[in-house]
């Protein structure tokens, strides 16, 4: 959906999208990041079950929730890519676990 | 818990302006920003991004944030990004979240520089994957320089299309056509606003500019488009869109970026019980503001586009006026020195606003913008549809927060952020209630969602003395 116009070079990092690795730019969001990959939503919706991608890019729309690094429902827009993060596509409404 | 004088939330050019004329006359300055750099929407990454070619693309426009953000780094104020601010109670004490930790800050005065956020435009489809606005593709090319893989199709109206599309092609990106939906006559309409907008002469000569690049560019631009839908399995795949004439076409697309101007981040000053009033012009509620933009509670002022929209220039005059009078309120600033410091601001100001009546008019929403049809969600977070507020919105007579009750449209994380304002047109149409009487949803804490875990990391949680 989209593409990068640059090599990321020095600041390149591997993060791991529902574990598969992918390629981004340390510092970038984590949202761009998402809308790069050839399926670029990134949660479904608790309500219907819907599709959805990161909208506003600014933190006002919580549609690019995912879970990063075990916590669920994190505005990806709102965060910096790390080395080695991992982001899982987050499916419907949230459960408790035990 | 720490304490300061002055609290700034926001870290855009009002924010940042507003730290520095308040370091200035010494107060103890704490600026919370939920980005991870200083620079607001305008200005985002430009610290990174500046000195490099993508920099130069962007604009000098853009470029000159640099400078603003060198200054505000060196004000002395302690800069905490990567902050969201859930809760301020009157006092005050600002409670924050960073890094997955909750804490207490104590201020004296608060400077809310929030900003805007681009008018939500519910249509058919705006909900599926590949439908953005044209803010957020602005920020992608600014912060990640990414941009859309295929041609893009952009519609809405008003500066900021003409600006991205320039900023765009000069990237290197495609674009498969533009479709204008400012209506018929808005030129005639704004016209008499001319005289008053020459004084901000440069900013006209450069929206001239950038519809001549464009047109140079051969881009395909539709004019008086109405309606838009947008359609495909799990994510964009077809965008439908009408003329105001009822002419009807049907394109493949990808990707879809929607503007249709922007309205000031209010949540913030709703929960303070600051008072607001609606702006006809400018279609949306802005804070009541004496000149300093002190609100009605006493100790809270709103700066920057969080003001009423204003654009860069007046939200830094703005900032700093802001801080001027915080210097006084808690500081030992003289009146009659904040005013001798002020005339000259003042008059930058009246300038920078000059233009706004005139782009205002000519910009002013298309009626559709207020009147999604039945099926259309309303509601993203809740997916509330326009017909389930129509329906309820008949019986008796309900103001949008019983409407939150009934239908939960305006419940879920964003907190009516996107719903707020089509929720409120609704209510009004069916109601035949002037718009600005509706009223928005009563905005409680927390502002953003905070976890369970966060809360637990607050530290003392005694009463404020």
């Amino acid at each position: 959906m989209f593409r990068k116009l640059h090599e990321p070079g020095a600041d390149a990092v591997t993060i791991y999208i529902d574990g598969e690795a992918v390629a981004a730019e340390a510092g970038e969001s984590l949202a761009a990041a998402l809308l790069r990959q050839p399926e670029a939503w990134t949660r479904t919706t608790p309500v219907s079950g819907s599709p959805r991608a990161p909208y506003c890019l600014m933190g006002v729309c919580f549609e690019c929730l995912a879970e990063v690094d075990g916590i669920a429902s994190v505005q990806t827009c709102l965060t910096p890519v790390k080395a080695g993060m991992r982001v899982a596509r987050q499916q419907g409404r949230r459960v408790l676990t035990a | 818990m720490s304490a300061v004088d002055l609290l700034v939330v926001g870290a855009g050019p009002a924010g940042m302006a507003a730290a520095v004329a308040a370091r200035r006359h010494g107060l103890t300055v704490l600026v919370v920003d939920d980005q991870p750099a200083p620079g607001g929407q305008i200005w985002r990454a430009v610290e990174t991004v500046a000195a490099t070619p993508r920099g130069a693309r962007l604009g000098t426009a853009y470029r000159s944030g640099a400078e603003r953000a060198a200054a505000f780094r060196a004000c002395g104020a302690t800069y905490e990004p990567g902050s969201q601010l859930w809760q301020i109670e009157p006092g005050f004490r600002a409670f924050l979240t960073r890094e997955g930790k909750a804490r207490t800050v104590t201020a004296k005065a608060v400077i809310l520089a929030t900003g805007a956020q681009e008018r939500p435009v519910p249509f058919p489809g705006w909900t599926l994957p590949g439908v953005l606005t044209v803010g957020a593709a602005q920020i992608l090319l600014k912060t990640a320089d990414t941009v859309p893989a295929q041609p893009v199709w952009i519609a809405g109206s008003g500066p900021l299309p003409l600006l991205y599309m320039t900023q765009l092609l000069a990237a290197g990106g495609k674009i498969a056509g533009f479709l204008d939906t400012t209506p018929r006559g808005r030129m005639a309409a704004a016209l008499p606003h001319l005289p008053r907008a020459l004084a901000g002469l440069g900013d006209l000569v450069k929206g001239l500019a950038w519809s001549w690049a464009l047109k140079r560019a051969g881009v395909r631009v539709f004019r008086h488009v109405a309606e838009l839908a947008a359609e495909g399995e799990g994510k964009l795949q077809t965008l439908r869109y009408r003329t105001e004439e009822g002419r009807e076409t049907s394109v493949p697309a990808e990707v879809l970026l929607v503007h249709e101007g922007v309205v000031p981040s209010i949540h913030a000053p709703l929960a303070l019980g600051c008072a607001v009033e609606w702006h006809a012009l400018q279609q949306c509620y802005v804070p009541k503001l004496d000149a300093w933009g002190l609100t009605s509670q006493p100790g809270v002022f709103v700066a920057g586009d969080g003001a009423g929209i204003g654009g860069a220039e007046a939200a830094e005059l703005r900032g700093s006026l802001a801080g001027l009078k915080a210097a006084v309120t808690v500081g030992g600033l003289g009146e009659a020195a904040a005013e001798h410091e002020a005339r000259p601001l003042r008059r930058r100001l009246a300038r920078a606003l000059a233009l706004r009546p005139f782009l205002d008019t000519l910009f002013a929403p298309r009626p559709q913008v207020f009147a999604p049809t039945d099926a259309t969600i309303v509601c993203r977070c809740e997916e509330i549809t326009a017909g389930e507020i129509r329906a309820r919105a008949a019986l008796g007579r309900p103001g949008p927060n019983q409407l939150k009750a009934f239908t939960r449209a305006g419940m879920g994380p964003c907190q009516g952020r996107q719903c707020g304002y089509p929720v409120m047109h609704i209510i009004a149409a069916v109601q035949e209630r002037p718009v600005g009487d509706v009223g928005f949803y009563r905005i409680r804490p927390p502002l953003k969602p905070v976890t369970l875990g966060e809360l637990a990391s607050l530290d003392g949680t005694g009463p404020v003395s």
